[in-house]
């Protein structure tokens, strides 16, 4: 299992591919990669701040029970903080399992729980000025689920 | 204890982080003693249903007791992903 946190950008492939072959019992591996997307146009940044120390725990213990509920064999989180512009990847996960059910399953958990439990805050940089992000209630219905 | 605020809580209170010698034997306490000091806390503050609470990093309730604690962190949900 491998949390990092961290500005600088990741290589989507060169993850998924190290990810993929430290594996040996697992015939499935999931990914899933966040991009910053421009939603109503005019997007100029994506301000991302966290709480380091809580971060890297909330997202160890996300991952963690992730982990134990599907027998994963391993698991990744990657999240990036700091100022990202339209198209940049802000986070990716990616999880090892037997069969692909479970990959998935847990790679949803990961993503709805890391939406809404880990500590991160979203910034929205246009010409018209600042805004952050409001959460949605959706995203914390999706807990409900699990 | 150190008090941190993240994300709009710090720009309405002005600081990311501060010490706070308290008595509060709950958050909700704590937030009420915030209150009083000045319109800046009192704004941060005005609805706690708006806001989220870390005691020594892990999420917990406004009415969780602050007995022994030494880091508590108020800020907006989360909107990570």
């Amino acid at each position: 299992m491998r949390i990092a946190v961290q500005t600088a950008p990741f290589d989507l492939g060169d993850e998924a591919a190290r990810f993929a072959s430290a594996q040996s019992h697992s015939g499935a591996v999931v990914t899933f990669t966040g991009v910053v997307r421009d939603v109503s146009g005019g997007l100029q940044a994506m301000e991302i701040e966290h709480y380091p120390g809580m971060t890297e725990r909330a997202l160890t213990d996300i991952a963690q029970q992730a982990m134990d509920r599907w027998s994963l064999e391993d698991a990744l989180v990657i999240h990036r903080h700091g100022t990202l512009t339209v198209g940049e990847q802000i986070m990716m996960v990616a999880t090892a399992a037997r069969h692909r059910k479970d990959a998935f399953e847990a790679a949803e958990f990961l993503m709805d729980y890391l939406k809404s439990r880990a500590p991160f805050w979203k910034r929205e940089v246009t010409g018209d000025g600042e805004a952050w992000v409001a959460a949605r209630d959706e995203d914390e219905d999706a807990l409900k689920r699990w | 204890m150190d008090v941190l605020y993240f994300a709009w809580v710090r720009e309405r209170i002005g600081i990311p982080k501060e010490r706070v010698d308290s008595s509060a034997a709950t958050v909700m306490d704590l937030v009420n003693e915030l209150r009083a000091r000045e319109d800046r806390y009192a704004a941060a503050f005005e609805d706690v249903s708006a806001l989220r609470v870390a005691i020594d990093q892990e999420l917990a309730d406004f009415d969780a007791p602050l007995d022994g604690v030494r880091e508590v962190a108020f800020f907006p949900p989360m909107t990570g992903g």
